[in-house]
């Protein structure tokens, strides 16, 4: 029972604190609690699926079939991460104004309510397959049967509060600094996942490695430790990474702040221009 | 002079393409009663290595590796493989992450750390 409540828990806290996240990263936005919820839905129906045909899955694409469907869905997530961020980065003001209720309902019509669906979906979709076909494969081989449940369900609460204490403690950060923290916490996500994705894909053999074991800090941090993991969901962390993981990482956190700056500084001439 | 700069040509040849065919040749491992059989895998230093991971088990297993950065399920009866390297010399740990107690290492070049 145990060791299915540690292995459920340890699957459920990723897709945890990425949620808890978007949904810091997305306070104010109007309707944003459907769209959040919606994507956990539509995750684990997809996370039964993938397990259900993983099989299937496995052996397409010559094989490679695992890697391009995680890597496929983990820059999809990276994409709507940047998407989310760039957005804000025009309508970070307004939303704050939002949330301190001084009007400025937002306004703009291209709310990134389908980003946040999506990073939802992917986040719960690629933790919880693991967890259907673990469970499941358990099931199948009536291995005490109501002692799983129950570490299931102990590892699915346990991974759950998790995110309410991030997003709780995110809400403690002062109005002023918010949407900044969150969008940090964002644009290193986005990296962490894209490296991931790199990663995969030199793992098919689709991508070099560009040099492997470009440092080892597995002594300082162990990445199988608690606090490895969550720091790999939050910021990448890597306790022995690969140039190519690096590489992903960082034209990530260029491409994203880049775009960021330029949409923000348009937006801002843009009102600069009204006003005058 | 030619003859033996041939035969250096052809000797530089076959070395290469044993290096290469070492690389070339998926190296096996099999899961069996959860646990990784060999627990320990030789593979040469520097060169792109295939591993081919085997479940003979009715469970599914996920070959998981902080040290290396890879993770792939196997499924039960199933088989996967997972590109691995070019690895500096040294001992790199792979554990099965839906029974963690099974681990191994792969042993890149000589090394005895």
């Amino acid at each position: 029972m145990l060791a299915t409540a540690i292995i459920v828990f340890r699957e459920v806290i990723e897709a945890a604190l990425i949620v808890a996240i978007v949904l810091g990263a997305s306070r104010g936005i109007p309707r944003r609690g459907r769209w959040v919820s919606g994507g956990i839905a539509l995750g684990v129906v997809g996370a039964s699926v993938v397990a259900m045909f993983a099989d299937v899955i496995n052996g397409s694409f010559a094989g490679n079939g695992q890697e391009l469907l995680n890597a496929g869905i983990l820059l999809a997530a990276v994409c709507m991460l940047a998407w989310h961020n760039i957005w804000m980065s025009s309508h970070g003001k307004e939303l704050a104004d939002n949330v301190k209720q001084v009007g400025a309902a937002v306004k703009s019509g291209n709310r990134p309510l389908t980003a946040l669906l999506v990073i939802t979906f992917v986040a719960v979709m690629r933790e919880g397959s693991e967890v259907v076909l673990f469970l499941w494969a358990l099931a199948a081989n009536g291995t005490g049967h109501l002692s799983m449940v129950i570490g299931g369900i102990i590892g699915l609460i346990a991974g759950a509060l998790v995110g309410v204490v991030l997003y709780r403690g995110l809400l403690k950060i002062p109005l002023k600094y918010f949407f900044n923290v969150t969008g940090w916490l964002v644009l290193l996500i986005a990296a962490g996942l894209a490296a991931q994705a790199a990663s995969l894909l030199n793992q098919a053999g689709l991508l070099p490695a560009l040099g492997t074991d470009l440092w080892d800090s597995s002594g300082i941090l162990n990445q199988g430790s608690l606090t490895g993991q969550m720091l790999h969901v939050l910021v990448g962390y890597t306790a022995r990474p690969s140039g190519i993981q690096l590489l992903f990482y960082a034209v990530t956190l260029v491409v994203i702040l880049t775009l960021m700056h330029w949409v923000g500084k348009r937006h801002r001439e843009a009102a600069a221009a009204r006003a005058a | 002079m030619a003859r033996s700069l041939a035969l250096a040509a052809v000797a530089l040849l076959g070395l290469t393409a044993f290096a290469v065919s070492a690389a070339d040749a998926p190296v096996e491992i099999h899961i069996k009663s959860q646990a990784f059989a060999p627990a320990e895998i030789a593979v040469p230093a520097d060169v792109k290595v295939e591993l081919h991971v085997i479940n003979d088990d009715d469970l599914p297993a996920e070959f998981e590796s902080y040290d290396l950065s890879r993770e792939i399920v196997v499924p039960a009866h199933g088989q996967v493989k997972v590109f691995i390297g070019p690895l500096k010399a040294g001992r790199y740990r792979f554990f099965n992450d839906f029974h963690q107690e099974s681990e191994g290492y792969v042993v890149a070049g000589d090394a005895k750390k």
